[in-house]
């Protein structure tokens, strides 16, 4: 029963090596992100405190809750801080590294400018260019193949959204010229 | 059997046109959701939810529910084909049905794989059917204790049998309860963690967290992979399909163990993961013949398989019947309950019976065309994977946008959802939880407003949460269950308990 012979095969040129060096360490970024935590904690915490947390007349007022959680939130980082901070010493897996940080930035960097765009110029224009961009200069995919799926994908988008169900986007200067 | 008749009206809701049409369009979504890279069955959900924000709720619910469907049997075709497990639940199922594919038995495997999604979902649909009705009519006489008691519960069973570091789940799910807090506060109309932002006046919409957790971080997540892959194409015939449906008989105890295994796992929070590796495990450890797992085993696929399915499919219990989301996926469907303007919890048997019933009877069909779906079109599926991730990955990026925006239509979403994106890929990365995260968002007003009405009934006395039987045991078990390593590791020592660890191979 061989219904296998055909074989599916894509390659990745770009992928990153394996030997690529480590930019962080899973260690660092524990201690920067429970860091950033302690202080969302006490910013929360203060907030709350500030808002009431304690009882009054009807009950509990509306900080008591959050408060608490916040020094549950601050408890639970400070813990883990103290946790990777003794670790450090043992080694630690590496975060990300070079090749794969520069991969994640090249659809980071993309979906921030793509962002920035459907501020200004709506969600169609800025898809239209998020895809034919994307394809062209990371995916290094023919320009008239980029340049026809974002205009059918965003055309897509537009039919089934705006029109058939209503649910309506940010839009720019070039949909107002057509009127919409 | 009121059920039945219920579930019969529910079919009736259901035959028309146009929700047919809805759930084979919601199928086929979900199983191009399920065998794409980078995403999965709650990223699914959670993007396509904007398409469903117009229509009636019955509608929305079968096509969502469909696309979760659809994800769960996609996910097992990239595992069997190409050893690529879509989600953390397909694991388990490429132990033995990659093996399967290169002896060229990849059709066998996932008609196996198909077959037993079906019969644990199936199993789970009939559990739902006859339990959910009571559980929730039992829940009616619940006060506010009782449901505060109830969400500990989850948020403790979270902590206590979760296998990530318990710090981390509990920064998980307090940082999920604080953010639910932000904005105006729905007791006293206050606001609260605003900073005098207009923007953060709204709260921090759950949807778009999750769109930004699962979607954009996903996406990131993926681009770090090495993405060429090599895998089998396969074609099912009918005499394959009918070949493995003649043998099913002989795994019957089997399946009927992983369905009862997955049950019970996707009832507590987070269970369908530990359901596939333990249905896999207890397989491999009854059988006669243990050694032949992991090289190529049919029954190999059909324990793990069932067992994830019916814990999928089970984790819908809770949410259905008491307002809580037993899995990720689960919480966003309960976010969407709330969009369509339902306030989900035991009395959605009562007040939208057309609903509920119209949900469970597309819990059968949707299972049904399916498993007739996947085995007829997966090598049109299969060769999806041929599409370049350059041109998948801004789509989705767009998708993610579009979703984001829509459910308040407002632009600073969008960068919420890209801010969230970065916290899922880092958090992901260094083993903070997500589930507990997006389970404490959707769940966290109304546990707070449980906990501050309860508050104000007993003037300010915990007491009240011991105050009767029903409640003072789901409280202690609470209890037990968050402190559960600590209690299991002295009962260890003592040598009272049998240490019995699931261990994944």
């Amino acid at each position: 029963m061989s219904q296998t012979d055909l074989e599916i095969v894509v390659d990745d040129p770009t992928a990153p090596e394996d030997d690529s060096p480590a930019v962080v360490s899973s260690g660092s970024v524990e201690i920067v992100v429970c860091l950033l935590l302690l202080a969302l904690a006490v910013t929360l915490g203060y907030d709350n405190w500030r808002t009431g947390a304690s009882w009054d007349a009807t009950g509990p007022e509306p900080g008591y809750f959050p408060f608490y959680l916040s020094i549950i939130l601050g408890g639970g980082s400070l813990y883990g801080l103290i946790v990777a901070l003794l670790a450090r010493r043992a080694a630690s897996g590496t975060f990300v590294t070079r090749a794969q940080a520069r991969r994640v930035m090249a659809v980071f960097v993309p979906t921030l400018l793509f962002c920035l765009v459907t501020q200004f110029l709506g969600l169609y224009v800025a898809s239209f260019l998020l895809i034919a961009g994307f394809m062209r200069l990371v995916g290094k995919i023919a320009l008239w193949k980029s340049l026809l799926t974002a205009l059918v994908f965003t055309a897509i988008m537009f039919v089934t959204f705006d029109i058939a169900f209503d649910v309506i986007m940010p839009k720019g200067p070039l949909e107002a010229a057509f009127g919409h | 059997m009121e059920a039945l008749g219920l579930l019969l009206h529910g079919f009736a809701v259901l035959l028309t046109w146009k929700t047919l049409v809805l759930m084979m369009v919601g199928l086929v979504l979900g199983i191009f959701v399920g065998v794409l890279p980078g995403l999965g069955g709650p990223n699914g959900v959670a993007i396509l939810l904007p398409l469903t924000f117009t229509m009636d709720p019955t509608s929305a619910i079968v096509m969502l529910s469909c696309i979760y469907w659809g994800a769960l049997f996609g996910g097992a075709i990239t595992s069997i084909l190409f050893n690529i497990p879509g989600e953390a639940w397909s694991v388990a199922t490429t132990f033995d049905g990659y093996p399967m594919a290169q002896q060229g038995r990849a059709a066998e495997a996932l008609t196996a794989a198909f077959t037993s999604s079906f019969i644990g979902s199936l199993v789970a649909v009939l559990l739902i059917t006859f339990l959910a009705p009571m559980i929730s009519s039992f829940a009616l006489k619940f006060g506010p204790p009782e449901f505060f008691a109830v969400y500990l519960l989850t948020f403790c069973s979270f902590v206590g049998l979760g296998r990530e570091a318990k710090h981390k789940t509990v920064i998980s799910m307090s940082l999920g309860l604080l953010l639910a807090g932000v904005g105006m506060d729905t007791v006293s109309g206050n606001l609260r963690m605003t900073f005098g932002s207009a923007e953060l006046l709204r709260g921090i919409n759950f949807l778009v967290a999750v769109i930004g957790l699962f979607g954009i971080s996903e996406i990131l997540l993926t681009m770090e992979e090495r993405l060429a892959l090599r895998g089998h194409a396969a074609s099912i015939s009918l005499r394959v399909v009918l070949g493995v449906w003649k043998d099913l008989p002989k795994y019957w105890v089997t399946l009927l163990r992983s369905s009862f295994i997955g049950c019970w796992l996707g009832i507590t929070p987070g269970g369908a993961i530990a359901a596939s590796f333990m249905g896999y495990n207890l397989a491999k450890r009854f059988s006669k013949d243990s050694e032949s797992f992991g090289k190529g085993r049919i029954e190999g696929v059909f324990a793990p398989e069932t067992a994830a399915h019916a814990s999928g499919t089970s984790a819908l219990l809770p949410m259905l019947a008491l307002g809580i989301p037993g899995s990720g996926t689960a919480a966003i469907l309960l976010g969407g309950l709330m969009v369509w303007g339902l306030n989900p919890g035991p009395l959605l048997f009562v007040e939208h019976k057309d609903f509920v019933w119209g949900l469970i009877a597309s819990m059968y069909l949707g299972n049904v065309v399916g498993l007739v779906l996947v085995l007829t079109t997966v090598p049109i599926f299969a060769s999806i994977l041929r599409v370049p991730f350059a041109a998948v990955a801004p789509m989705i990026v767009v998708s993610c946008a579009i979703g984001a925006y829509a459910i308040q239509n407002a632009m600073f979403d969008i960068w919420l959802m890209l801010g969230f994106g970065v916290v899922g890929y880092v958090f992901k990365k260094i083993g903070i939880p997500l589930a507990p995260f997006t389970l404490a968002l959707v769940l966290g007003n109304r546990a707070e407003d449980a906990f501050r009405l309860s508050m104000i009934g007993s003037g300010g006395k915990l007491g009240v949460f011991w105050s009767n039987g029903l409640v003072g045991s789901i409280t202690t078990l609470a209890i037990v269950l968050l402190f559960w390593p600590v209690i299991d590791s002295v009962l260890g020592r003592v040598g009272l308990t049998q240490r019995t660890r699931t261990t994944s191979p």
